[in-house]
């Protein structure tokens, strides 16, 4: 039996306009992508790979077209809903990294359940899970400047897990990483991934797409053409997050 | 749930503050500032007008005062015929008709002043000798401490007694009992059968007059009928050879009416009835409940002005605030677009750096008022000055403060809800 399809993009558009001139970053997108997937989005500067990954991540709205998240219309929701539907429902990994700097890596992982209302004392627990998950509970008080670009990357893929969701987006996600921290970080993105994550990553790197399940390809606001290696992993939602090992 | 949110932001909104100390430090002085010199000015304000406030109180809120004063025209003539004597001020005959005619009338209180020497031994004090009835402690707030004051056996035959001041005896008999000795005025002794002191001393008057032996409080209290009897009605003044002369019957009448209420429409019923009797204008009318409502007035006034000078202030650490809000908006834009990406709706935003203006307000308020209370109690210290820091200052100043940190919190805070969340990230 097939993983259920999380994501259907349909003719999707997206044009910036600024007065004089409109640059048209996207023009016919099509894509459906499965629970578990592992794709990778490549493709020359200004193809509009962040683009399209802003629209994925419900940080942008499309100029046209249709787009579905978990089997909702993304299009009618409003920027309250918007904003709700991300806290929920999407995990982000970013080039820098983007900790808040007043707040200790504990705070930083919470950060995503505090718009859900939550109090930290009662998901502590959870939060420092998650820094061990990602090799850092023994730093759990320390301040994103205390911390290096690597271990600062790996809190920000365990707030990227604190709202279990449907889906991790992460744009050059081992850009500022040398490459001995970026293979550590892809390795922590395969076993999320092994345990069912779906994860959708922009990437300049050979050896990212490599590990990916399906390489998606863009040349100039398209999607030029696709590999798929191989099936999307078994998704069993029962099993708890582990990833030591 | 909701109360615990709020909580929790603010808290974040301190953590935020604290991580730039120095300035959010300095973005409150402008609150400090506002909020303390409200609180202080109105306290140095409240002081002094309570003060004006209590004297006029002393002379009573249901009295008339009217005294007699010398017609000024009168004034220049007395220097050119100088045997002339002049006659003027209040009679008799206007106690008895204001008893007779005004309504709500309760007593009438007339008052003879002479100035004299009393003599006990061989020390001798020059005094004020007051001629009055039996009722006057009562109407002026006196105290008897030892003996009794006049009664009205000694006004019908007109007794050659009298009642000291506290302090005259002090100094007039440091050794022995005043009451029943004999102290001389002018030509006549009067027994001393009463010792009296006033029960709101007040303490605004400074000690020089002792060193000239003369303190506004040295009276002697004789019966009115006495001080016609003993001292007559022309009063003579001797200075430089020259010699002058006043016939003057009655000093000052205290009109007490039965209510506060009375007062106001008694006032032109006197005015007109002495206007009947004075063809000059030799008395003056005193209306403590009117000099209260001037002072209160007064007062009204002043608060505005403090007032519009502490708003101005307030506004302009509003504007403070604002300024450096706006700063951290701009610096703090990549932070905006992390949250705003994580789940923070434009709300969440909106109350964050709302929360922080606030407390910015809030906490430079609560400094300002440490201020504010602890500076007028020092000014009363150094300054002699009496302060009354009112609870309602601190209420309106800490308000105040509270409302300017949303003022002027709210436009930065929309500002920073209404960025792009992706614009906001990519911001460095
Ligand atoms: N906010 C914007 N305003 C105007 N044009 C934009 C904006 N963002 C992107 N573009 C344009 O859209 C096109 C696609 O940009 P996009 O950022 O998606 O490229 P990319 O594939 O992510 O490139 P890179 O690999 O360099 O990150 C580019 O031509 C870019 O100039
Ligand atoms: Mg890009």
């Amino acid at each position: 039996m097939a993983n259920r399809e999380i994501i259907r993009i349909e003719g999707l558009e997206k044009v910036y306009d600024m007065g004089e001139v409109r640059v048209k970053a996207l023009h016919g997108v099509d894509l459906t992508i499965e629970e578990g997937s592992y794709v990778a989005i490549m493709g020359a500067s200004g193809s509009g790979k962040s683009t399209l990954l802003n629209i994925l991540g419900c940080l942008d709205r499309p100029t046209a077209g249709k787009y579905y998240l978990g089997g909702e219309d993304v299009a009618s929701m409003d920027d309250d809903q918007l904003s709700a539907f991300r806290g929920r429902t999407l995990g982000f990994v970013f080039q820098s990294y983007n900790l808040i700097q007043q707040l200790s890596v504990i705070e930083n992982i919470f950060v995503p359940l505090f718009y859900q209302g939550l109090d930290l004392s009662d998901r502590e627990k959870h939060c420092e899970d998650l820094a061990d998950l990602v090799g850092l509970g023994d730093r759990t008080d320390h301040r994103p400047k205390q911390l290096s670009g690597g271990q600062q990357q790996r809190v920000a893929i365990a707030r990227s897990l604190v709202n279990d969701p449907l889906l991790i987006l992460a744009d050059e996600p081992t850009g500022n990483l040398d490459s001995k921290t970026g293979l550590e970080i892809l390795d922590l993105f395969d076993r999320l991934n092994q345990q069912g994550k779906t994860m959708i990553l922009v990437t300049h790197g050979d050896e990212v797409a490599e590990r990916a399940q399906r390489v998606v390809h863009m040349k100039d606001g398209v999607i030029d053409r696709e590999d798929v290696k191989r099936a999307p992993v078994k998704v069993d939602n029962s099993k708890k997050l582990e990833l030591t090992g | 749930m909701r109360l615990k949110t709020l909580i929790r932001i603010v808290q974040l909104g301190i953590k935020s503050l604290l991580l730039h100390k120095m300035r959010s430090g300095l973005t409150m002085l402008g609150i400090i500032f506002g909020v303390c010199s409200v609180i202080a000015m109105l306290a140095i304000g409240e002081g002094a007008s309570y003060e004006a406030q209590e004297a006029i109180k002393k002379l009573g809120s249901s009295n008339i005062i009217i005294r007699s004063v010398k017609p000024p025209q009168e004034k220049s003539m007395s220097s050119a015929k100088r045997d002339y004597v002049n006659d003027y001020g209040l009679t008799y005959q206007d106690a008895n008709s204001i008893r007779a005619t005004i309504k709500n009338v309760d007593t009438v209180l007339p008052m003879r002043i002479i100035r004299e020497e009393v003599r006990f031994n061989s020390i001798m004090f020059p005094v004020q000798v007051i001629g009055t009835h039996p009722i006057y402690p009562d109407m002026t707030g006196l105290e008897v401490v030892r003996g009794r004051f006049l009664t009205y056996t000694d006004e019908r035959s007109r007794n050659n007694i009298c009642v000291l001041t506290a302090s005259l005896a002090e100094h007039l008999f440091p050794y022995e009992n005043p009451v029943e000795q004999e102290v001389r005025m002018g030509a006549d002794y009067f027994k001393v059968v009463g010792i009296v002191r006033e029960t709101s001393i007040e303490k605004q008057r400074p000690q020089a007059g002792e060193s000239e032996g003369a303190t506004v409080d040295h009276n002697v209290y004789v019966p009115l009928s006495s001080a016609k009897a003993r001292f007559g009605e022309t009063i003579i003044n001797r200075s430089a050879g020259s010699y002058q002369a006043e016939k003057v019957e009655l000093h000052q009448i205290t009109v007490r009416f039965t209510s506060t209420d009375a007062v106001q429409t008694a006032v032109p019923q006197i005015k007109t009835l002495l206007e009947k009797f004075h063809d000059t204008a030799d008395y003056e009318v005193i209306v403590p409940i009117e000099l209260l409502r001037q002072a209160e007035q007064t007062k009204r006034i002043f608060n505005i002005v403090l007032g519009s000078i502490a708003a101005i202030s307030l506004i302009v650490g509003g504007i403070g605030i604002m300024n450096i809000m706006l700063a951290t908006v701009t610096e703090r834009t990549r932070e905006i677009g992390i949250r705003r990406a994580l789940g923070a709706k434009k709300h969440d935003i909106v109350t964050q750096f709302l929360v922080e203006t606030v407390v910015l307000s809030i906490g430079g308020g609560l400094i300002g008022v440490v201020f504010g209370v602890v500076i007028p109690v020092i000014v009363s210290h150094l300054a002699d000055m009496k302060t009354i820091v009112t609870p309602i200052s601190v209420i309106i100043a800490f308000g105040i403060s509270g409302a300017v940190g949303v003022v002027f919190g709210i436009y930065p805070a929309s500002q920073a809800a209404d960025l792009d969340p992706i614009e906001a990230l990519r911001h460095e």
